[in-house]
Parts: C-alpha cells; structure tokens; sequence
C-alpha cells in the first residue's frame, strides 16, 4: 500500500512539472490593446503547445492600476514571470539599477535583434553595457486625433500650429461641437497632453533638456507652454474628469467632440470601435518630432518559469509576433526589417516617421525620467488643470527638478 | 477550572499569535518606514527622524486632501445618522410590508463600494457638452433643471459629490442599528409617556432619542473610521477628481507609494492616517473598557 502511495505521489509531481505554465503581466484591458496580446499568445501557444498562458492584466490607461500591484509582488518576492514594463527610465531606474533584473544580452545576440532593431531604443533598454528587455512596439504620443466628418462639414483643415489650434476650436465651438476631448480621470491624461505642448513649444533639445538640466524649468518658454496649456483647457468637455482616456475617444467616434491629444493606442481603440472616420496629424508645433514610448518584457530574476518566458520573448522579438501584435495594437514595430505594406495607413506613416523624424522621449509614459519626478510633474499639472495659476504652477515645477537633483 | 482556562488560552492563541504578527508588527514596521529615507524601489534604512513627516505638511495635495477629509467625515456623518433614524423611525410607525422596506434600505450596504463608485460615477456624470445624463437629465425631465450641476466635475463641489453615494451605501447600515435599538425599548416607557399626556413628538424628543444614544456612538464610531480611511469609493468613483478637489490621504498615499516609489512618505501617510483613527476610537474603548471594569 506504501508503495502504491509513493508511486501515485511520484506521478503526481510528475504531471505537475510537465504542465508549464507562464504568467503574463501587463495592463492591456481596452479594446486593441487586449486584441494584440491575444494575438502573442495565439503565435506562442502554436510553438509551444500545452502552455498554460496566465493573462494577468490590471485595467487602467498607463498603467496606473498595474504597476502599484506589481512592485508589491516584485518587493515580495513573487514576480510574475513577466511583465510589461515602458523602456527607458521607468525599467532602468526602477528595476534594473535596484537589481529586479536578469540582463538578456545573450538574447538579442541569438536572435539578432541588435542589428533589426535602431540604436535610439537600444538605448534605451541598455544599461552597463547589457540589454536588460525586448521592446514589442513603439508608441507615438504627440498625435492630435481628428473626426474627419466634422472637419469635411464644416470645411476645417486639422491644425498644425497653436494660432491654428485655437482658430479651428473657436470656429467648432460656435457650432456646438466640443473643440477638445480630454479625459482626466485617471490624472495622467492632462499631464500627457501638456507634455506635447511643452514639445511644441521648446522643440525638440529644449524638450529633452528639460529632464537633463540643459534647458531650465523657469524658462520662458515654459511659461508660454503653460499660458497656450490654460487655453487649450477652456476648450475641452466639461465632464473631463468623468472620464477615462479611451472615454474621451468615444466623444470623437459618436461625433460629440472634434479633436483630441492621445498617443496612438487611440487608433487601436478606434479600430477596435469599428470607427473609420478618423484623420490624425501632429500636436500643433511638433512637425518633425516623434514623442516615442515603448513597451517591453524583460526576465525577471528569480521567475518561476525561466526556460518558457525566454521563449516568450522570442515570439516578442519575433517578425511574426510584432507584426500581429502591433496591427493590432496601433502602434508600429520596434524592428525596421518588417514588411510595411501589411499595416494599415496610419502605421505606416507612423514608420515612416520613426525613421526621419528628431525622436524625444515621453515623459508621462516613463521613457524620459523617473518615476518619482513622473508622479510629481502629473500632480502639478493636474491641480493646474483647476487652478490655472501659470506663476505657481511654473515655481513648483522647478522645485520638483530641483528636488531631483537636475540643477535650476 | 485550571483546565478549563487553559484550554480558553488555547482557543484564543492562535488568534493573538496572528493579530500580534499581522495588526501590531506591521504597525511598528510601518511606523519606522516612516521615519528612514526609503524613496527607491529599493529599501534605504537611513534613519531621517520625523523629515518625512515635516514634508507632509508642506506637500499642498496632503492638505487639500487632509481638508478634504474632514469635509468628507462631517457631511457623511451627520446625513447618514439623520437619514438612518428617520428611516427607522418611519418604519417603526407600524407600516405594511416592513421587512421588505427594510430589505430595499439595507440592501445598497450588500454591495461593494467599488460597484458604488461605478454607478455613482455614472448617475452623477454631469454629460459632455450641453447634453445631460444621469442624475442630471432625471432633474431635465422633471423640470428641475435648476438643480442640474457638475457634481464631481465641479472644483467647488469635489468630495460632496462623493458623500451622496456614501450616504446611498451606509445610511440603510444606520436604519437597521436604529430600528435593532427602538424594538429594545420596553413598551411601558410608552404607555407611562402616554399617560402623562406627551405627544409623539416629545415621545421621540425626551425619551426614544436619548435611549438611543449608545447606538448613536456605535455608528460615529463605525461610519467615523470608515470616514476616514475611505479609499475604495473614491478610487473607483472620481480619482483624485479636477485639482485633488476628491482627493483623500487613502488616495494620496496608494499615489505616492506605489506610482512614485516615495514607499517612506506613503509610510507617514499611512500613520497620520492611524492616528486620526485612533482618536476617534481610542476614547470609545477606553470608555467601554471602563463600563466593562464597573459591572
């Protein structure tokens, strides 16, 4: 009877070895988003059947939700096997300096990606001379958002600079048509649309200065950034913070409202509205500059299933998998070598673009600094979304970089 | 009796071995993240003393948020105590059907204040543009529209807005304490205030009201620490709504802590926030354990 016991045990553990599995953590829950991932799972469960995919996503646009659930594991000692993870400051500072990470170097050489993929988002995953995650995409986040059969009636053309901006939205507010869409809800969405203003109206270097300490916070420039900011605000839906980023885009698919500022994760969510009315052009003053963001995977140290995530983040580096990921997803692939002519038409002016345009980093999606300036720099401009006080607002955004220590 | 109150220790062990670990460690270890320089991903146990505390107080969304609070536990209180005893209050006029009355008002306390932040959200969306939903269109419809407003969309209104669905949930909680202590009141107290000539009124004023005062503090007590240490709702209703005009310390620390990595910060937060309770609570306990002592 001993022995019976033994054996069925034996088998037992057996069977639970061999049934693998991978736990997937990310926050894709809205319409396109959630479609692309399903996409990666469906080309890696072809390879590697039998796999049990763990989807562990936490609703909520950027991540605010997700990565509040996902340090508590990491400090815990229980990360999931992977995770999505925006490239640049938010993955260095947050997990690669303080020691989270696996670097996945050897990754990149077997696969060949160092030589597919561009410098500027090597870059940006490499730390110390290592690669430290695989990039699926690559976001666009200056992009002003159009309903193409408003602008057809009235006889509008999208607007390329602020004098513009303001001359088209003056002429659709006095046909009762909101002029802005804006949701502020989850409050980074006001945050993200000030950063393309600040985009606009420094330019390229003396945007990306701002978090290295070559262009100051008291410049000029940025109170100028802050007054067209105020303006644009008088210019949006009065029921704002009701609403949830993609809540802002379903204004412009039913017609309610005209413009918005939103990275391309929009185009997913119109996609997955079956809503093709859409035009898109740059966020007034950012002809020429691709405000980039990217996502992307990495190995955690300590990850219950090593063997079945590297197999993941090879779909993930894959041709095949950033294709049907990013068609999906709105956004473009990281890797140059893929073939154009699948994508649909805003992708592949959006490729085009990663290729001849200045690229700077976005600051709200944790490519250009860290997450603690990130946090405080959403706060200030969320209370400014209240109280548009351009003085106040201005001291306190150079207190914050003075507390991180970029010199003023 | 040796044995027998060995085994009462027994019976109870395990429960003090888990609250000491999970309750009372965590509290201390909480209270000296608060005062070390943990402001990374990564653990730093340089000791600060009370700076993180100090910056608090200079940081202006813990105050707009501290102010809010107060709003917030005012309002809440005084309407779902006068809500809930006018409730009980009817329902003891002998009414037809009061269990299922009874039912329909405790019910919205059966949800979770996540589902009521959701359809709060909703009712009280104030609509794009010129349109109205929700709560606003009902007003429309029935020729109110003067008390159409922007609810939690509007700077001025903020944290009231989130009261209303607070109320929704807990005032039923209060009828149902209240309707528990009027039963409990022996009828002769009725007859006798009959006999002296006293009107239902002054049977309310003089005698039930005051009769009814130790459940009064259990719900100051109960809807009080709930009050304060609101997240839940706010989180799923509003979020820290237009310039943190719906902002709690609940909201500000899960904001802090875990999207700016400010662990030791979140850490004072999470103390003042102890704090603020236990001034509510202490002096309830120790007047209880003080009634305890006299039997």
């Amino acid at each position: 009877m001993w022995r019976n016991l033994v054996l069925f045990l034996a088998m037992a553990l057996t069977v639970v070895s061999f049934a693998a599995k991978i736990e997937i953590f990310s926050w894709w829950t809205a319409g396109g988003e959630a479609e692309g991932l399903q996409e990666l799972f469906n080309i890696f469960s072809k390879s590697n059947p039998g796999v049990e995919i763990i989807n562990a996503t936490v609703a909520g646009g950027a991540g605010a939700q997700a990565k509040a659930v996902l340090k508590t594991r990491m400090l815990g000692g229980d990360p999931p096997d992977t995770f999505q993870v925006h490239a640049g400051h938010e993955l260095i500072d947050t997990w690669v300096k303080t020691g989270f990470m696996e670097p996945i170097t050897f990754l990149y050489k077997q696969e060949g990606w160092d030589k597919t993929m561009p410098k500027g988002i090597l870059d940006i995953v490499s730390y110390n001379g290592e690669l430290w995650s695989v990039p699926v995409n690559i976001h666009r986040a200056n992009v002003l958002w159009y309903n193409k059969a408003i602008f057809d009636k009235y006889g509008l053309k999208p607007p390329t600079t602020f004098d513009e901006f303001f001359k088209v939205a003056d002429t659709l507010k006095s046909y009762g048509i909101i002029p802005f869409a804006l949701g502020t809800k989850d409050g980074w969405e006001a945050a993200h649309a000030f950063e393309t203003v600040l985009i606009g109206k420094l330019g390229a270097e003396g945007y990306k200065g701002l978090w290295n300490g070559k262009t100051k916070w008291s410049d000029p420039r940025v109170t100028d950034a802050l007054e067209t900011f105020a303006k644009m605000l008088t210019y949006v839906n009065p029921d704002h913070a009701a609403r949830t980023w993609d809540e802002a885009c379903a204004l412009i698919v039913e017609g309610k409202a005209a413009m918005n500022i939103m990275g391309d994760w929009a185009v997913g969510y119109f996609y997955a509205k079956n809503f093709k009315d859409f035009g898109w052009t740059l966020a007034p003053g950012n002809a020429g500059i691709f405000d980039a963001l990217s996502d992307s995977f990495g190995l955690p140290k300590g990850a219950k299933n090593r063997e079945t995530v590297i197999a993941f983040l090879k779909v993930l580096g894959s041709k095949e998998g950033q294709v049907a990921f990013n068609i999906k997803k709105g956004s473009i692939p990281a890797r140059t070598d893929v073939d154009k002519s699948l994508f649909p038409e805003y992708q592949r002016s959006a490729m085009d673009d990663w290729l001849k345009h200045e690229i700077v980093p976005s600051v709200m999606h944790g490519a250009a600094a860290s997450e603690g300036w990130v946090t405080e720099f959403k706060d200030v401009i969320s209370l400014f979304v209240a109280r548009p006080d351009v003085k106040v607002t201005q001291k306190a955004l150079v207190n914050i970089a003075i507390g991180q220590g970029v010199a003023q | 009796m040796k044995k027998d109150r060995l085994i009462s220790i027994l019976f109870i062990l395990p429960s003090i071995i888990l609250i000491a670990i999970f309750v009372y460690f965590f509290i201390g270890w909480t209270s000296w993240v608060s005062l070390v320089n943990w402001k990374d991903i990564f653990p730093d146990f340089t000791f600060v003393g009370l700076r993180n505390y100090i910056r608090l107080f200079q940081n202006y969304r813990f105050t707009i948020s501290l102010q809010n609070t107060v709003v917030f536990t005012a309002l809440f209180l005084i309407a779902s105590i006068t809500i809930g005893l006018l409730l009980a209050i009817l329902l003891d006029r002998k009414v037809r059907f009061e269990s299922v009355f009874r039912t329909i008002y405790l019910f919205p306390m059966a949800v979770s204040f996540v589902v009521t932040g959701v359809v709060w959200r909703w009712i009280l969306n104030p609509g794009p543009g010129g349109e109205s939903v929700g709560i606003n269109l009902l007003f429309e419809k029935i020729g109110l529209s003067f008390l159409k407003s922007g609810w939690y969309t509007d700077p001025n209104i903020g944290i009231k807005a989130v009261v209303i669905a607070a109320v929704w949930q807990m005032s039923g909680y209060v009828m149902a304490m209240y309707l528990a202590g009027i039963r409990g009141i022996p009828t002769e107290l009725y007859e006798a205030a009959q006999l002296d000539g006293a009107n239902t009124m002054q049977v309310y004023r003089y005698i039930v009201i005051p009769l009814l005062r130790p459940i009064t503090l259990g719900a100051v007590i109960i809807l009080g620490h709930i009050s304060l240490k609101i997240f839940d709702l706010v989180f799923a209703m509003t979020g820290s709504g237009i310039g943190f005009s719906c902002d709690v310390p609940a909201l500000f620390m899960y904001d802090t802590t875990f999207r700016g990595n400010y662990f030791s910060q979140g850490a004072a937060v999470a103390i003042m926030l102890l704090l603020f309770v236990a001034v509510l609570i202490v002096p309830y306990l120790i007047h209880s354990i003080r009634t305890e002592v006299r039997r």
